[in-house]
């Protein structure tokens, strides 16, 4: 893992994206910082970090797109598939080293706060704590693009892929407005979800009893909860899918001032989905 | 030594590998020969783990690929097809990484960095990036990074595509110079590179093995055996005629020219009937221009184990 993890942030650094991918995060953030922090003169720094979320949207795809596909493109993955080095530890040096590149403008922020401070009162303890969910948020973002990364041989598809969906991450807020919130819709948008499920089970197992079997079993509780209590459908769709507005525990920090542990977890728990399920892709492709 | 037993790789419908068996000594080279999409770099990705084995088994000095990939990658180089650089490293840096990758002691990495640049020759590029190359270098690149930490089993997918005639002779010095301590497998389709160089060879058609043996005995497992070749100025009945003398003849095919007849003939099994030849011919004072004795060559037997397509290839 050492050595792929050195490797790796040698290679950010040689090729440039590295230098190109903290100047940009810096710029912006400093370009939010003058307006805000020291033009405007609010105390805290989280506001202008909010700034930075779409930022976060371009950058970090630069960071990820090449870090499996190019791999496959120039078949350097048989030089790492076939040493006595893990899968795990493969991804991980990988994810590790993008991990690093993304810690650089973050401790560079760092230095923000105190800058506010040398000029009067700062709120050091809400603007760290948003720096630190902003990075694990850029982490998510990390887990997204080198899992979509590891779907293709090709690096734009790989960066245009994870554009599109962290934008859509971003979006999701407002997508949800539209949609409807009483019980029948719910239970529309539960059997979506089911057969969504359904299909990815039986994409992996292709075992055609098992997942018809999840389907008429998950479509007959509904039915019977629906029946039962209809209520229990409501709100369901935007609850379940509100969960994947991520940056809500970085905006509770930074607007309302509360550190939600919770998301810490759920941002801990996305990263390591993610890490897993690329490990799967790889796995799965010497299969097929 | 490495054991493969029944070994099957299926892309959907299509079956790259089948029911594929064999075995590999220590201390030879192996060639493996077949055609284009015979299934060799596939075989040769299931050996070193790269890809799964759809069924099958595949033991490296004992250890299961799949069960125990770290121990049995372990005692495996392999150079792929195209060979896996990072063009974006120095040789040097590249070799050093691959030495970590392979578990190298770090005291040992410099020194066996160093002793493999040497062996492959590229000691006066370890400075260059790997990018700049030509197609000579990066194939030696390739072999070095296999080579390294001089594992037991060292597997090589055509190592000597796009060298050019002096860079194939110095790396299959290379490689004879290897199997003095290594078991050396190597994949090819040319055909007098694998003569020259493997002690065995394999003989891969459609995913199946179709011969293994040695090269000899390869050249003298075709049916037809040796023949003779005569060619005189005479007109083709004469030929025809003093032929008919020799007892051992089994048959004979002509081939008129403009300038003489050429004669390709066929002895009963296991006689020598060159000396025959020439003092039938010289008592009949008709002057023999060329005689020489045609083996069939390992093109013949491979292109007839491939390309015949006979069944009964498998009992070979």
């Amino acid at each position: 893992m050492g050595a792929i993890y050195r490797r790796e942030l040698n290679s950010y650094f040689q090729s440039m994206t590295g230098y190109v991918f903290v100047a940009f995060m810096v710029v912006i953030a400093g370009i939010y910082f003058m307006a805000y922090n020291l033009n405007a003169g609010y105390p805290y720094f989280s506001y202008s970090l909010s700034g930075l979320l779409f930022v976060l949207i371009i950058a970090v795809p630069v960071l990820t797109m090449k870090s499996f596909a190019e791999e496959r493109k120039n078949r350097t993955d048989q030089l790492l598939l076939t040493s006595p080095v893990g899968l795990f530890s493969i991804v991980m040096g990988k994810y590790f080293a993008m991990m690093t590149v993304m810690a650089i403008p973050n401790l560079i922020y760092c230095l923000f706060p105190l800058i506010i401070k040398s000029q009067g009162t700062a709120y050091l303890r809400t603007d760290y704590l948003a720096i630190f969910a902003f990075f694990l948020l850029g982490c998510v973002y990390i887990g997204i693009g080198m899992f979509l990364s590891s779907l293709t041989e090709s690096q734009v598809i790989a960066a245009v892929s994870s554009i599109g969906v962290l934008l859509v991450l971003y979006l999701w807020d407002g997508i949800l407005s539209y949609i409807p919130e009483n019980a029948l819709s719910g239970l529309i948008g539960a059997i979506c979800l089911l057969t969504l499920a359904v299909l990815f089970v039986y994409k992996i197992t292709e075992s055609v009893l098992l997942s018809v079997g999840i389907e008429i079993v998950g479509l007959a509780s509904f039915a019977a909860v629906y029946l039962v209590k209809p209520a229990l459908f409501e709100h369901l769709l935007t609850n379940i899918l509100g969960k994947f507005v991520l940056y809500t525990t970085f905006t509770d920090i930074e607007s309302s001032h509360i550190f939600d542990l919770g998301g810490i977890l759920f941002y801990l728990s996305l990263i390591a989905v993610f890490l897993f399920l690329t490990i799967q892709v790889i796995q799965k492709r010497r299969w097929s | 030594m490495i054991e493969v037993k029944e070994l099957v790789k299926q892309y959907g419908t299509h079956t790259a590998v089948d029911h594929l068996s064999f075995t590999v000594e220590t201390g030879k080279i192996y060639g493996f020969l077949g055609p284009n999409g015979a299934g060799k770099s596939t075989t040769m990705n299931m050996m070193t783990g790269y890809l799964g084995a759809t069924k099958g088994e595949i033991l490296i000095e004992g250890y299961d690929i799949l069960k125990n990939p770290k121990k049995a990658k372990k005692h495996i180089g392999y150079l792929p097809e195209i060979p896996p650089l990072y063009v974006d490293m120095k040789v040097k840096e590249y070799l050093t990484f691959a030495a970590k990758l392979k578990g190298i002691p770090k005291k040992e990495v410099s020194h066996s960095v160093e002793e493999v640049m040497e062996k492959t020759g590229i000691l006066d590029v370890s400075h260059r990036l790997i990018r700049n190359l030509s197609k000579g270098f990066r194939q030696r690149v390739g072999l070095a990074q296999a080579i390294l930490g001089f594992p037991k089993i060292i597997i090589l997918d055509e190592p000597t595509v796009g060298l050019d005639p002096k860079q194939i002779i110095e790396i299959r010095e290379l490689i004879r110079d290897l199997s003095k301590e290594h078991t050396v497998i190597l994949s090819s389709h040319i055909l007098a590179e694998v003569r020259e160089l493997c002690d065995y060879i394999f003989i891969i058609s459609k995913g199946k093995m179709v011969a293994s043996d040695t090269p000899e005995n390869l050249e003298r497992l075709m049916q037809k055996g040796e023949s003779v070749e005569i060619f005189t100025t005479s007109q083709r009945a004469r030929v025809e005629d003093i032929l008919l003398e020799i007892e051992d003849v089994e048959s004979v095919s002509f081939e008129e020219r403009e300038d003489g007849t050429c004669a390709r003939i066929e002895a009963k099994e296991g006689k020598d009937i060159r000396e025959e030849i020439f003092f039938a011919f010289a008592g009949e004072r008709c002057p023999l221009l060329e005689l020489r004795m045609t083996k069939p060559t390992l093109e013949d037997v491979f292109l007839e184990l491939t390309e015949g397509g006979k069944d009964n290839g498998g009992d070979l």
